[in-house]
């Protein structure tokens, strides 16, 4: 075991995988001589070569569409894209090709490729760099979105969705990269090696894709959540002293409806968090699906927190940002309904 | 009075009704463009992206030093893997409008641009059609069953009645899944040379592109990635005039050629005579030889004429004048392949006629076999559950649930499949 930040723990993975497995190439903007802007694939063009770790030019379309056709060809490519707010120049080759190659030539080709790409807010990144578009991908057919909200995990499900035969996307909330943050900007950062999940095995292992995760067990309301707001809804229930059970989805999709499903039920309320914007969001998926499972269970309506409706403005980032209070406040609510 | 800026709409020469104008098209003789040692230097080769590389003359005798000298027997087999792709074409549009399949794409006219690229190249080469290079399939030997029972969606279908008509694919053959989406294949075509070449193997990938969809960001995509790594793959822009009703010009090519294009990109850029089998073969020849010693990627643009309507939704008499094929100056790939053998005293109107005759006994054949594994409104039909199937390798716990719902739909009778699939008009 290791100490490791999410940064430490995603580079552990990539090197083992690229150890292991001789079909693994990492492509992207500025991942090779320099190792990636936020530095998770450092030193890994030196110990593997260039020809294995590849600088890209600036182009999300090409990068994704070229991964394709090293996926077709045999190779197992892991693209990075810079920030998720640049993932739509790709956005064709991802849901009209990557999505569905498997699918439309009956098996005959397929493309594993595994994009990574930080996501979320909280860096003062304004609108072009705190986006959390993961809805965008759950609503598509044939990707696998995953977002890990601690540095073992992290390392784990980059190894499952590297060693999988289906194409993912790895989304990494950026905010928690060196450390958790319980959504209070004003308090001293605090690192992930004081964290239990900041430990991490050095080699090879994996969590398992489509599983999520019971991080707190409660009696009173369950919250769901994924990323960041794992660590930001942990920080509302130390606020409200409810007793909360918090459940960290880690695989969008495909969703792991049972252990969501048996939280809520054994605890009949439900609030559900994410950064992304509200409207049409990941939480209204979340939300149905409870509603659908769980009906004769609740006790209240259940409640969603989420980023506010508008682009991410970059001077009001923790008015816009669902910071504790609003959780908390979500919280005394379906605690209030009867 | 001040000057003001005005749009300059693209505009083509002629309407419906109009004389058909090809004087844009700038044509060079036969034999008179130089041909480059492969592994030229890209500004070595500019003057290829001007001119036009052009084999057979006006006499059908081949010329120059773009001949590939094929013997006799090779240029037999081209004719009829052009005339063959031809009658399959014919054949599919008629039962197209006979209402036996919901939709067809016929590429009348650019036969010799799958064909004669198709015979270049060596069968471990991996090709990236666009929806318009069905000669491909012809030219690695594809059974037309197949092909027919994809336009079927019957029980034969590769494709598991997933896509619309003409979207073949072929793992054996290398052959990549042609998407409806355009201009998509170029930086997957180009990613799999990549690979081919981490890999160290001496495969190279082909791929085609229309040049109406070379205004995509594809396109730009895959030429950059391809001169920036010289992946060994070779880029065919396929300029047939029409991307169903805009004319070229619209994708830029009033301004230069598409050819042109390729130095911008330190790549070879060679425009040549599309529908001139002897040209389009030895410069894919050249191509491929020059990607397979590291002299990285060419593009190629093959000026040609789009004979047929876009598809069988499309009406191209609305847009451009009726006989306008007739006054395309390079002629019909298979008629001028024809005719050079014919001076060649290798072939003759009675054997063509035979050889017409076979094939289109051929296609008969192959039909009948095609409806006997299921048509859109009998037969032998696929189980609507498969449609659960390859989403992803290992279907997930909620593509699982779907299919038990439908499945007991169908129990319950309420998801009946209907006795006849009526036919929706698609693009």
């Amino acid at each position: 075991m290791a100490r490791m930040n999410m940064v430490q723990a995603l580079n552990s993975a990539m090197d083992v995988m690229l150890q292991r497995d001789p079909r693994v190439v990492i492509l992207g903007e500025d991942v090779g001589f320099f190792g990636g802007v936020f530095r998770a694939t450092e030193g890994l063009q030196r110990k593997y070569g260039e020809h294995r770790v590849l600088d890209t030019p600036i182009a999300e379309g090409g990068i994704i569409g070229a991964a394709i056709g090293m996926g077709a060809n045999g190779l197992k490519p892991v693209a990075e894209i810079q920030f998720a707010d640049y993932i739509y120049p790709g956005f064709d080759q991802i849901v009209s090709e990557l999505a569905r190659l498997r699918y439309r030539s009956a098996g005959e080709f397929s493309a594993p490729v595994t994009i990574r790409t930080p996501c979320g807010g909280g860096i003062r990144g304004g609108q072009t760099h705190s986006q959390s578009p993961e809805a965008l991908f759950a609503h598509v057919c044939g990707i696998k979105v995953v977002m890990p909200s601690n540095p073992y995990d992290a390392k784990g499900l980059l190894i499952s969705s590297i060693e999988g035969e289906d194409p993912v996307v790895f989304f990494e909330p950026k905010r928690i990269y060196n450390g958790p943050f319980d959504g209070d900007p004003h308090k001293p950062a605090i690192p992930w090696s004081s964290h239990p999940r900041g430990e991490v095995p050095e080699g090879h292992f994996t969590v398992p894709l489509g599983k999520a995760q019971v991080v707190r067990e409660g009696r009173d309301v369950s919250v769901l959540a994924y990323g960041t707001m794992v660590h930001v809804a942990e920080a509302a229930v130390r606020l409200t002293g409810i007793d909360a059970e918090i459940v960290d989805v880690r695989t969008i999709a495909p969703l792991d409806v049972d252990t969501l499903c048996t939280s809520v039920c054994k605890t009949g309320r439900c609030v559900v968090v994410h950064e992304a914007t509200r409207f049409g969001g990941y939480g209204a998926e979340l939300v149905a699906t409870v509603q659908e499972q769980c009906f004769w269970n609740l006790e209240a309506p259940i409640q969603r927190v989420a980023g506010w409706d508008t682009p991410y403005p970059h001077a009001f980032e923790w008015e816009y940002f669902p910071g504790p209070a609003r959780i908390a406040a979500a919280l005394k609510l379906v605690m209030e309904s009867t | 009075m001040s000057p003001r800026s005005r749009l300059h709409v693209p505009s083509p020469p002629a309407r419906p009704g109009q004389e058909p104008d090809f004087s844009y098209v700038q044509i060079s003789p036969a034999g008179a463009v130089g041909r480059p040692d492969v592994m030229a230097s890209a500004r070595d080769t500019e003057e290829l992206s001007l001119q036009m590389v052009r084999v057979l003359g006006d006499d059908n005798r081949a010329v120059g030093p773009w001949n590939p000298h094929l013997e006799p027997e090779e240029l037999q087999v081209g004719l009829r893997h052009m005339l063959l792709t031809r009658l399959f074409d014919d054949r599919m549009q008629k039962i197209q409008r006979q209402g036996r399949i919901s939709f067809y794409i016929k590429s009348t006219g650019e036969e010799a641009v799958a064909v004669a690229a198709g015979m270049a190249l060596t069968p471990g080469d991996m090709l990236f059609p666009s929806y318009r290079q069905q000669g491909l399939h012809v030219v690695r030997g594809r059974n037309l069953v197949d092909l027919m029972c994809q336009c079927l969606s019957n029980t034969h279908d590769m494709c598991k009645g997933r896509q619309m008509p003409i979207m073949y694919h072929w793992g054996s053959g290398n052959i990549f899944s042609i998407s409806g989406n355009l201009a998509t294949q170029f930086p997957q075509a180009v990613g799999w040379a990549m690979a081919a070449a981490i890999k160290g193997e001496d495969r190279i990938a082909a791929s085609w592109i229309g040049e109406g969809s070379s205004a995509e960001a594809d396109f730009h995509y895959a030429m950059n990635f391809a001169g920036v790594y010289q992946a060994p793959v070779i880029l065919n822009l396929v300029n047939n005039q029409w991307a169903i009703s805009t004319f070229q010009g619209f994708a830029g090519g009033e301004h230069k050629t598409f050819a042109q294009r390729g130095p911008g990109y330190g790549i070879p850029g060679i425009r040549i005579d599309g529908n001139d089998f002897l040209a389009v073969y030895a410069v894919t020849q050249w191509a491929a030889q020059r990607a397979r010693q590291s002299g990285g990627p060419t593009l190629i643009e093959h000026v040609t004429y789009r004979t047929a309507a876009h598809s069988t939704s499309d009406d191209p008499s609305r847009y451009r004048p009726k006989e306008e094929w007739r006054a395309w100056p390079l002629g019909d790939p298979v008629e001028r392949l024809k005719a050079h053998l014919i001076a060649l005293g290798e072939w003759s109107e009675e054997r063509h006629a035979r050889l017409e005759k076979e094939l289109e006994a051929h296609v008969t054949a192959c039909w009948k076999e095609a409806e006997s594994y299921g048509t859109l409104s009998g037969g032998p039909s696929l189980d609507p559950l498969t449609m659960f199937e390859d989403v992803f390798k290992e279907m997930p716990p909620n593509l699982a649930r779907e299919r038990d719902e439908l499945r007991a739909l169908q129990d319950s009778g309420v998801a009946a499949r209907p006795a006849s699939t009526p036919l929706a008009q698609k693009g």
